[in-house]
């Protein structure tokens, strides 16, 4: 259904709600190698002005991507709380922008707050990098597994000790690095090389060693495909956090192999195993880890028209559904054709930090750019400090902030204490407890990473 | 207030040279900082980056080298062409649709040349700038001379092509127009903190505008540092033989016992 607006004399119509909303979407390289972003300044504005003119409801009336053959429609639509979403229901998305940030808005409000993807993605496309700011800020979404993430006041890392070879000395000494610079109470979490069972077990034996041997409050993850994970935890291997690449499409989920079916069974298996748990509990029910991405979608050719924003916060749906541990937007990691530069790769890490809290995720930010993207160290501090400012859950921790497998930069264990140290924020509490402990003691006077491997690899 | 990291409790690892890892490891602390010469060390590392992905192609100098070598060259461009070069470069990176087809005179151009040439050749070597030119200019004539000796007398070979301002897929428009069947195309991987001038070679059987990279193989990280022109050679000479064996490349083929090839990336 066409929307119109008229500004100034002037009537303007939108041939359907995709366009709109892609029309309205600030300006990134992935909607314009799409061929749907605005032509301009101009009708990027105007239909920001329609946008906001419509009721929140119209998304419970018309779907971006058919409900017939879309499973991430389907799990929307069928999701959808009317009776939550009744106090917010007679608002325009403008009007729902100025409640957002008004004192009404309380953490309390928000975090009852029930709203469909395209809500969010909409109301942020109305919204400055301050407003992003400010309302994620508000809420706060706390997951545990070992540790409580996500606890006001806090920040958390997960150490990221990639290997081009998976060489375990080699990972060993990066996870040596980052522990004693503070790093890993998010999760320590390794992206193989090889996709093999045989490989992602010795790898999730390695972090799982180091846990025990120094007691630190951590979980583990080796971010292969879910479907090599199931048939590690078959063969018995210790995984704590499941991890896999989603999107916000039933097409993009298929070109990374998964499907919400996949992915339920995957998570009961995962539970199965029940090795999270705090305070005498056991089997805590945290134990997703996703990753997603502005850009996905097109790069899979699954974006059915739909701006990557938008699309990007559809994927938060897929993750709603399991209550994760960690949700991560590798945000620069697409490359230039997808986010252009410094200024595209902050609002869009600024985005979907927003919209993921806002729809209940523990939002953590992989802030990080490529080479051939137009960004450097500058721009990622300028990221990391606004993300810092709003909240974010956890960032990542990498050795100097150059990873050596992926070839990308994203933040260093350094950054984290900067961001820490800057706006007063702690770990989590019962990795800061293992901080002024033993265990990390002995860490800080160990000059051989070997000293992690476990018995039958360091032979 | 929790208790900040103070670097003073911190002892140096022994020997981290002697680590099987390139990672930046020790960098010490000033504050919540990264020292000085560290900091430094970074900057130079990603102005190298920066600089080979915004590098363009030095034509002549490959021309010449294949020149010495005996072999002809054959220069194409991709659909980029027609922007003045600093904003080719900038178009380039935006648009890998435009850098994955052939500007209209180029293919034109191939369609001349293989009409006038009645022979269809076994194997098109493909030399593409990607994102690191400065991996074709270091690395891509120093291959060749260690894997051609190695090939099979019998097959035929067609001019190597030098394509500016490409990506990976742009081998499949050539290939077909060449009516080659196999394409070798060696291109600039996207240079890595550490690895300005890393090539990637790809290997694909009957190539065909639409083909995937699941119908590709890959041999990547050629360079000083990393896999050397010898082993390379040797890998690439085995994906040509067994596609020639089994007429396909791509999945059929990485379950062999070939040396372990790379994750396909572009």
């Amino acid at each position: 259904m066409p929307y119109s607006h008229t500004v100034r004399g002037m009537k303007h119509t939108f041939a359907d709600l995709r366009t709109l909303l892609a029309k309205a979407s600030p300006l990134r390289s992935g909607d314009q190698l799409a061929g749907i972003a605005a032509s301009g300044a101009e009708e990027r504005v105007i239909a920001q002005m329609t946008l906001a003119e419509l009721p929140l409801s119209v998304f419970t009336n018309e779907a971006v991507v058919p409900y017939e053959t879309d499973a991430v429609t389907r799990l929307i639509i069928d999701s959808h709380d009317p009776q939550a979403f009744a106090p917010i229901a007679g608002l325009s998305i403008g009007e729902f922008r100025d409640w957002l940030l008004s004192d009404e808005a309380t953490s309390e409000r928000l975090a009852g707050l029930s709203i469909m993807p395209e809500m969010a993605a909409a109301v942020s496309k109305l919204m400055r990098v301050q407003d992003l700011i400010q309302v994620a800020r508000k809420i706060s979404v706390v997951s545990r597994f070992r540790t409580t993430v996500g606890l006001p006041g806090r920040l958390s890392t997960r150490l990221q000790p990639n290997h081009p070879t998976d060489d375990p000395l080699g990972i060993a000494a990066s996870i040596l690095d980052g522990l004693r610079l503070g790093s890993g109470d998010a999760v320590i979490g390794i992206n193989p090389v090889s996709d093999s069972v045989a490989s992602v077990t010795h790898l999730l034996r390695l972090i799982d060693h180091v846990r025990l041997r120094y007691s630190i409050p951590t979980q583990s993850c080796v971010l292969a495909h879910v479907t090599t994970q199931m048939e590690a935890m078959q063969q018995g291997a210790p995984l704590d956090l499941l991890f896999q690449s989603i999107a916000g499409t039933e097409a993009a989920n298929a070109s990374f192999g998964v499907s919400l079916e996949l992915l339920d069974e995957a998570h009961a298996m995962a539970r199965e195993l029940r090795r999270g748990g705090l305070d005498g509990e056991t089997g805590g029910e945290n134990v997703f880890y996703f990753e997603t991405g502005q850009g996905s979608a097109l790069s899979a050719n699954a974006h059915h028209k739909v701006d990557q924003q938008t699309l990007e916060a559809r994927a938060y749906a897929v993750a709603r559904r399991y209550k994760p541990m960690l949700v991560n937007t590798v945000v620069g990691f697409i490359g230039p054709e997808y986010l252009y530069d410094g200024k595209q790769i902050l609002r869009a890490g600024l985005e979907d930090h927003f919209c993921g809290k806002l729809l209940g995720l523990p939002m953590g930010c992989d802030i990080c750019y490529t080479n051939h993207a137009e960004a450097d160290q500058d721009d990622m501090d300028a990221l990391l400090t606004m993300l810092g400012a709003a909240g974010v859950n956890y960032i990542m921790g990498v050795p100097g902030a150059d990873d050596i497998m992926l070839n990308y930069q994203s933040t260093s264990f350094h950054d984290a204490l900067y961001l820490r140290r800057l706006l007063g924020l702690r770990p989590a509490p019962e990795f800061e407890a293992w901080l002024a402990g033993e265990g990390f003691h002995q860490l800080q006077r160990l000059g051989q990473p070997a000293a992690l491997l476990p018995p039958e690899v360091a032979q | 207030m929790s208790r900040e990291i103070d670097s003073r409790e911190i002892d140096k690892l022994d020997e981290p040279q002697a680590l099987p890892t390139t990672a930046r490891l020790s960098l010490g602390l000033t504050g919540a900082a990264i020292p000085t010469r560290e900091q430094l060390r970074f900057q130079l590392d990603h102005a190298l980056a920066r600089d080979a992905v915004h590098t363009l192609l030095d034509i002549p100098a490959l021309l010449h080298g294949l020149q010495q070598r005996g072999r002809a060259g054959f220069v194409l461009r991709s659909a980029i062409e027609g922007e003045s070069r600093q904003k080719g470069r900038h178009l380039y990176l935006r648009r890998p649709d435009l850098g994955r087809t052939l500007h209209p005179d180029f293919a034109q151009a191939l369609r001349d040349y293989a009409a006038s040439t009645p022979e269809k050749p076994d194997v098109a070597f493909i030399l593409v700038d990607g994102l690191s030119a400065l991996a074709i200019e270091r690395h891509a004539l120093p291959l060749l001379d260690a894997l051609l000796p190695t090939l099979d007398d019998h097959s035929s070979l067609a001019p190597i092509c030098i394509v500016s301002q490409g990506r990976v897929a742009i081998g499949d428009e050539i290939g077909h127009l060449l009516g080659a069947k196999l394409v070798v195309l060696m291109i600039g991987e996207r240079p890595g903190l550490s690895s300005p001038d890393s090539l990637g070679v790809y290997i694909t059987w009957n190539p065909l505008p639409g083909r995937t990279d699941a119908e590709r193989n890959c041999v990547s990280n050629i360079r000083q540092e990393g896999l050397s022109y010898n082993d390379a050679a040797q890998r690439i000479a085995f994906y040509m033989k067994e596609a020639r064996r089994l007429e396909t490349t791509g999945i059929a083929l990485k379950e062999t016992s070939a040396p372990e090839s790379s994750r396909v990336s572009d």
